[in-house]
């Protein structure tokens, strides 16, 4: 039985699975629900300074984007960081992370971008005893009109400062959440190395408005005839931030900068990918916000099994797998010929392919009057399409054509040798690409 | 002492009043606005689909899903009307398992095909609450003369008259509908759907139906020539077969589709009088219809009996199935052999059937079954069809636009070769006569 243990940047919890800061980790109940259903570490909604607390619309906070069946796959918020007096948030902390010593506890934290501010909070959250803190550079609405949230994290000069005053007034840990609201995720991230981070957390919601009323003419969610936009998340937004990990793994600047992956982990498969382009836990919101706490029970016996029957004994031996294989598209093998198979006995005739094939793409399946579909090798480039369209898994792959066979499309001969583009004869650049930097 | 189940002879009032109302609701009960996107959202959106081509009136069934899908149910009844202007008796009465739904592909990879007779229901109950959805073209001042105010009938009324064209039907019977209206089991269609359908197409204007009116002495193949531009027979199958067994004139033993005809007809069901020991000859829809309800009735022992064997069954699986859930007994190959009694029907004596040399013949065992009423289901033929129209194994040929061997008389439905007695194809025929027609008058004029 594989070791679900995990270990990032020295705070330990039974599991790499963690509730994000956001609703579900608003309050003492919560949480404790949550230890009790498993999950292994929590990070707190975040704490605003003292004063007069945060107020909340009193409308719709959320909206939704729906799949068949009405399966939530993408969700907006507008809510703004915690609406209760901050004391009381941070009794309940203590007493939280009194009761569950064994569970990592982090307090998420939001201040305005000024020094006393920082300094003033700092002491009172390492007074609860909580393992770390994550700075909510990220929350894309509300909080960032007034200078915050995303504000900050949109500035790379800010992040690191703020967090340099947070390694210097605590000696707590220090996540930085970074926004994906930005132009290139590695600016923050390395802002917030140099700032001293001991761990960066992404991705946060992104800009959206998830719908309109075509009745009132108001984007959703709608308060009282108006909108505004919100920060989306759930399982539509995993490729985004799958994508941002992976960017800021593999960059020379930040490697080996723990990674704490968000966006869209809805189940042990997701969450393991995120691991595997190099995040060293995972933070769950959105499917715990649809389906309860109980979902993490899945999470854990899915990630136990995939490790028990690849023989993996830790996390640790997931976590960054995938890294060395993520590249810019120059490095990709032009030489790789594959060409899509239709297993005929999983066939339901569905025509999906062909419709897609014909209309959309290259003219490449063919379809008979007795509605049996196949694949044309003499047109066919490879391109996924009719697999992805498919409604029954498996039915349609891709199969590498083996070095020495012809290729019907191009009819050339399929060689074994690897070579991108920055050598092939069409490339005007020629040998510039070898001295472009990532290449290097 | 009040009659139950066990009361011998033929009677009514076996049941007491709630039995009748629940054995007698609707068979599948209208999908909910969820249920319906549910089952909108299993329809994979198939290219050249199957399902529209199992369906005898080309209905765009993956659009229409779609339409409901994306919230707009009245656009998918638009597509499903422009087709078939009896989408909602057909959403109701088509043998969808033999149909649309056989070939779902989702019924080839699950076993469970989607809902597209309900999907239909949904669509189509939706716009006929609300309006009728077409409207006619400028006067053509031409005269169409329907006979029969069944499905194929009305489809090519309604067709003519959204041509522009001036129709009059003339039907036989006091209401219109046709076997709609009298000729399937009650539970198939409540609430007087089939009238409340046959006044909603009307609605469309330009159709006049004059009821009571049978073709025959008052009423001439030849006045209608006369009188009108061209002429659509929609007349269906009046007559019934014979047994060609000994004792059928015996009291008592009856065609099913008068059986059936009473039950559609009766306002209150524990009125209508089944017998203890019911025996049903015949082995398709009318003979399942007749079988289920007379179950429903509070009939003891219902036994349906078919000379050939499951395979061969006109009924589909689905309503063998409905017949054996409600307690029906099927006997496969047996054939009648003579009814006994003493003046009335008390049994039935059947002989099991083999197949030699592809021929049906009676083998040597027989067997007895007890019977006070006996319904006949073995088909039914056609009854007055005009002098000097040509006739083909029964019915009147026609060709693939519908013209009979005369060009001014075209015919469709059961009445016509082509099609398979169905509600469906007679809709088929009767819309495609209408366009043969419009042809035919435009181009002449």
């Amino acid at each position: 039985m594989a070791d679900l243990t995990s270990n990032f940047i020295g705070i330990k919890s039974p599991n790499p699975f963690w509730l994000a800061s956001a609703p579900p980790t608003d309050k003492e109940y919560n949480v404790r629900r949550a230890f009790e259903a498993g999950w292994g570490g929590v990070v707190w909604k975040t704490l605003g300074e003292e004063g007069p607390p945060i107020v909340n619309v009193n409308g719709p906070r959320y909206g939704a984007i729906y799949g068949g069946d009405r399966k939530l796959i993408g969700l907006n918020n507008i809510e703004l960081i915690t609406d209760r007096p901050l004391q009381q948030n941070l009794r309940e902390i203590k007493a939280v992370k009194r009761d569950y010593p064994n569970h990592a506890m982090i307090v998420s934290l939001m201040v305005p971008c000024e020094e006393e501010a920082w300094k003033a909070i700092l002491p009172v959250v390492e007074e609860t005893g909580a393992d770390g803190i994550e700075l909510n550079f990220g929350c894309p609405h509300g909080m960032a009109e007034r200078g915050m949230g995303a504000a900050v994290g949109q500035v790379p000069e800010y992040i690191e400062m703020v967090t340099r005053w947070c390694k210097q007034y605590s000696r707590m840990p220090v996540i930085v959440k970074l926004t994906p609201n930005i132009t290139d995720i590695r600016m923050p991230a390395e802002a917030a190395m140099r700032g001293g981070a001991d761990a960066v957390s992404l991705i946060n919601t992104i800009n959206s408005i998830t719908s309109v009323n075509l009745d009132t003419f108001a984007p959703e969610p709608t308060i009282d005839g108006w909108g505004a936009h919100g920060g989306y998340c759930g399982p539509a937004v995993k490729p985004i931030a799958l994508n941002m990990v992976a960017e800021i793994a593999r960059n020379a600047e930040t490697a080996g900068l723990p990674i704490s992956g968000i966006g869209g982990i809805s189940n042990w498969r997701d969450a393991a990918e995120f691991m595997a382009l190099g995040a060293g836990n995972v933070q769950v919101c959105t499917a715990a916000m649809t389906y309860g706490f109980k979902i993490v029970q899945e999470m854990i016996s899915g990630l136990s099994q995939y490790m028990d029957e690849r023989g993996m004994t830790s996390i640790p031996e997931i976590v960054g797998r995938a890294v060395p294989n993520a590249k810019d598209w120059q490095d990709l093998n032009l030489n790789y010929i594959a060409k899509a198979k239709i297993d005929q006995d999983l066939c339901i005739a569905c025509g999906r392919c062909f419709a897609a094939c014909e209309d959309t793409s290259h003219q490449a399946i063919s379809m008979s009057e007795d509605r049996v579909f196949k694949v044309e090798n003499d047109e066919c480039v490879a391109c996924n399409l009719c697999v992805l369209v498919c409604p029954v898994e498996n039915c349609i792959s891709m199969e590498q054509q083996a070095a020495g066979t012809v290729d019907e499309r191009t009819g050339k001969v399929v060689e074994a040798e690897y070579a991108n583009w920055t050598t092939h004869p069409n490339n005007p650049t020629g040998a510039m690409c070898n001295v472009m930097p990532d290449a290097e | 002492m009040p009659n139950d189940m066990q009361t011998s002879g033929i009677t009514d009032h076996r049941l007491s009043p709630s039995d009748y109302v629940d054995n007698f609701s609707d068979l599948h009960a209208p999908l909910s606005d969820h249920e319906a996107l549910v089952a909108a959202d299993r329809c994979y959106f198939c290219h050249d689909a199957p399902c529209m081509d199992a369906c005898p009136t080309t209905i765009d069934i993956p659009l229409f899903i779609r339409q409901i899908s994306t919230g707009t149910a009245d656009a998918a009844a638009n597509t499903i009307f422009s087709q078939n202007i009896l989408g909602g008796m057909c959403a109701r009465v088509c043998p969808t398992e033999t149909l649309c739904e056989e070939v779902c592909v989702r019924e080839t990879a699950e076993g469970k095909p989607v809902l597209i007779g309900q999907l239909q229901r949904y669509a189509t109950d939706g716009m006929m609450a609300k309006a009728h959805p077409f409207t006619r073209a400028p006067d053509s001042g031409k005269k169409i003369a329907v006979v029969g105010a069944g499905p194929a009938g009305l489809a090519c009324a309604h067709r003519l008259a959204m041509n522009g064209h001036t129709v009059t039907i003339f039907d036989a019977r006091a209401k219109g509908g046709g076997l709609n209206e009298f000729g399937i089991a009650a539970y198939k269609s409540v609430d007087g759907f089939a009238q409340t359908e046959v006044e909603w197409l009307l609605s469309i204007g330009g159709i006049d139906v004059k009821y009571d009116s049978p073709l025959g002495n008052d009423l001439s193949i030849d006045t209608l020539k006369a009188d009108y531009d061209a002429v659509f027979l929609g007349i269906g199958l009046g007559g019934v077969n014979a047994l060609r067994a000994e004792g059928e004139d015996k009291d008592n033993v009856v065609d099913a589709v008068e059986f059936i005809e009473g039950v559609r007809q009766a306002s209150d069901m524990g009125t209508v009088a089944v017998g203890r020991h019911v025996v049903v000859i015949g082995g398709g829809m009318t003979a399942v219809d007749a079988a289920v309800q007379s179950k429903l009735l509070g009939a003891d022992e219902v036994t349906m009996v078919y000379r050939r064997g499951k395979d061969r069954m006109s009924a589909s699986e689905f309503e063998q199935e409905l017949a054996t859930s409600k307690g029906v007994r099927i006997i496969y190959n047996a054939a009648p052999v003579r009814v006994t009694g003493n003046g009335a029907a008390q049994a039935v004596e059947f002989a099991y059937t083999k197949d030699v040399n592809g021929k049906l013949t009676n083998t040597n065992e027989v067997f007895t079954i007890a019977a006070d009423q006996v319904f006949k289901a073995i088909g039914q033929t056609l009854d007055g069809a005009p002098d000097g129209l040509e006739l083909m194994g029964g019915k009147i040929p026609v060709n693939e636009l519908g013209q009979t061997s005369d060009p001014a008389i075209w015919a469709g439905g059961d009445c016509a070769t082509g099609g398979d007695d169905l509600t469906v194809t007679a809709v088929a025929e009767g819309r495609d006569a209408a366009e043969s027609i419009n042809n035919y008058l435009t181009a002449e004029g």
